[in-house]
């Protein structure tokens, strides 16, 4: 029988491959404007975020079919399927509408919105599939709540980033924007959610105990994490002028997240420990690696919650660094420590040293975009020109090109392994429980 | 930690999340003035064109080129109109018709009088907060 988990995963491989190229692409593009004119930057662009994005999201859904598959509670396989299906579908036909130049221009969702449409169904098939399937399951552990909290929030807010098409919204610029960003934010939480949620459940596999997933500090953090999904996206429209009681519930809710770099802290020689004792495998790498960025880029947005700061970082590359370590630093880490884990692929010397390539090349890259965006906001404010401003900092774009190129061609090799392997047991990779 | 507790917790904050954005959705986003057809017009181009992907508004959007905000009041509608009519270096020529040029500028005129971006009178308070009133 098929595994749709499976199906999902290779979706994502797929999608982070072509994320990868597109990226190096733009990223080139961004100093060399004419390289490859046939794919200009406008396009480059959100290819490589809705691409990354679809990495994002069709691992965590590989995820979570993949416990309900191991688990053997699945129900309605069969929807599943269509999920994965029209999944896919609307993904190709987003992907032809930008090489076409049909935009709907809304950033990271640039697709016309009718395409939405069958995302939503898709999704709503997935939350079936998924709550049908775990309502019986006693004392749920905390990752099935961020899941299924995952699931409704997604739906919830990719609905609330299309409110702009009605003319209530979209009539008033600062509503719209403010809205557009208060479902960005929130939606973000909700693949986190499907994300860190898969990272706990591959720690309690690696470990062998379930004691964090049922213990009163995990619930703590996830309702920590949920109040910040809910309320701590206005740091993004700081700028935007709406009433100040958005960006002020904004700051409040941001410093809750003060404790859990506290706890990160806290918890660091245990961590080291755990690190000692599971360092043989790649698995607990990346996850051990996510811990870090975690740490990094929470501490980050940490600071450019604060309004002074986020004054002077606004609309620079520090707001870069933020999603890129994000998405790469921690979700990709954690993805990635989910598949190892999952196909058994522990002790590969290879991944080692990719994973070596891609930590060193994200510690650069992250850096460089965090001096350029803090140099860039310093000189905007001291009323240099744009223009100016590019050309002075172009030796560090240069750094953050380079970078990314490296940061690129470490993943690209992971994935070419991670094919490799598969296609040494295809079909019954796509049927077996390894596990 | 009890499951009714669970229960609580996560019912409360769901109920805060509803309230919060029904207030983020009629309350403090308003404009002072409505957006002219034409303007609407305007920015349903920007949308299309994928601006968004190079070009910032308040400061949101790709890193490629200027934040458009004040671009009017900064650097002049000639000036940015020869900008759209020709392209740059950098910014393709997207061989707009004289009607849609005229509807992004006034897309980007509306923009403009919307506030100052960034905002050089802003005074940041001890608590790192701005005090926008001064």
């Amino acid at each position: 029988m098929i595994r749709i988990g499976r199906l999902f995963i290779i979706t994502g491989i797929t999608s982070l491959t072509l994320a990868l190229l597109f990226g190096a692409l733009a990223s080139i593009q961004f100093i060399y404007p004419d390289f490859f004119p046939e794919i200009a930057f406008y396009k480059a662009r959100p290819l490589h975020t809705s691409l990354a994005v679809a990495w994002i999201f069709s691992c965590g859904i590989g995820a979570v079919y993949n416990y309900l598959e191991c688990t053997k509670i699945i129900r309605l396989r069969i929807l599943g399927l269509l999920h994965w299906l029209i999944f896919n579908v609307t993904g190709i036909l987003i992907i032809i509408s930008y090489f076409q130049g049909t935009f709907g221009g809304r950033e990271y969702w640039e697709f016309p919105p009718v395409l939405s449409l069958p995302i939503l169904f898709s999704w709503i098939l997935f939350g079936i599939v998924f709550f049908l399937s775990v309502y019986k399951v006693k004392s749920w552990p905390v990752y099935l709540w961020m899941w299924g909290t995952g699931i409704v929030i997604f739906f919830v807010t990719f609905m609330e980033a299309n409110l702009w098409i009605f003319d209530y919204f979209s009539s008033s610029v600062v509503r719209e924007l403010t809205v557009q960003w208060k479902s960005y934010g929130s939606l973000v939480g909700s693949w986190n959610m499907l994300i860190y949620g898969s990272g706990i459940y591959v720690m309690e596999k690696i470990s062998g105990e379930n004691f964090y997933a049922h213990s009163k500090i995990g619930f703590v953090l996830f309702f920590v994490g949920l109040t910040n999904l809910f309320f701590n996206w206005a740091h993004h429209i700081y700028a935007v002028p709406s009433s100040e009681w958005i960006g002020n519930t904004a700051y409040f809710i941001s410093m809750t997240e003060l404790f859990i770099i506290g706890r990160i802290i806290w918890k660091w020689k245990s961590t080291l420990d755990s690190a000692k004792k599971h360092a043989n495998k790649n698995a607990y790498l990346f996850i051990l690696a996510s811990d870090i960025w975690v740490f990094l880029n929470l501490a980050l947005a940490i600071l450019i919650s604060i309004p002074a700061v986020n004054f002077y970082t606004h609309g620079t590359h520090v707001t870069v660094a933020h999603a890129m370590g994000s998405t790469i630093g921690i979700n990709s880490m954690i993805i990635i420590s989910f598949i190892i884990h999952h196909f058994g692929w522990n002790n590969s010397g290879w991944v080692k040293i990719c994973y070596w390539v891609i930590n060193l090349s994200l510690g650069v890259f992250w850096i460089t975009l965090i001096t350029s965006g803090i140099l860039k906001g310093l000189a905007l404010h001291n009323g240099e020109a744009f223009g100016a401003v590019m050309s002075e900092l172009n030796n560090w774009f240069h750094v953050f090109m380079i970078s990314g190129v490296t940061l690129a061609l470490g993943f690209l090799a992971l994935l070419f392994h991670f094919f490799f392997e598969f296609l040494l047991d295809f079909p019954e990779n796509l049927k077996q429980k390894t596990e | 930690m009890k499951l009714q507790h669970k229960r609580l917790i996560f019912f409360s904050l769901v109920f805060a999340y509803i309230s919060y954005s029904v207030f983020v959705y009629t309350k403090g986003t308003e404009t002072k003035s409505g957006m002219s057809p034409e303007a609407h017009s305007g920015k349903n181009i920007f949308q299309e064109k994928n601006c968004i992907a190079c070009h910032q508004i308040y400061g949101l959007g790709g890193y490629m080129g200027p934040d458009l905000t004040n671009v009017i009041s900064v650097k002049g509608e000639i000036y940015t109109r020869s900008f759209i009519e020709n392209g740059t270096a950098k910014m393709p020529d997207f061989n707009l018709q004289d009607e849609e040029i005229n509807s992004l500028i006034a897309y980007l005129t509306f923009i403009d009088s919307t506030t100052v971006y960034p905002d050089s009178t802003i005074r940041l308070t001890w608590y790192g907060n701005m005090d926008k009133k001064k």
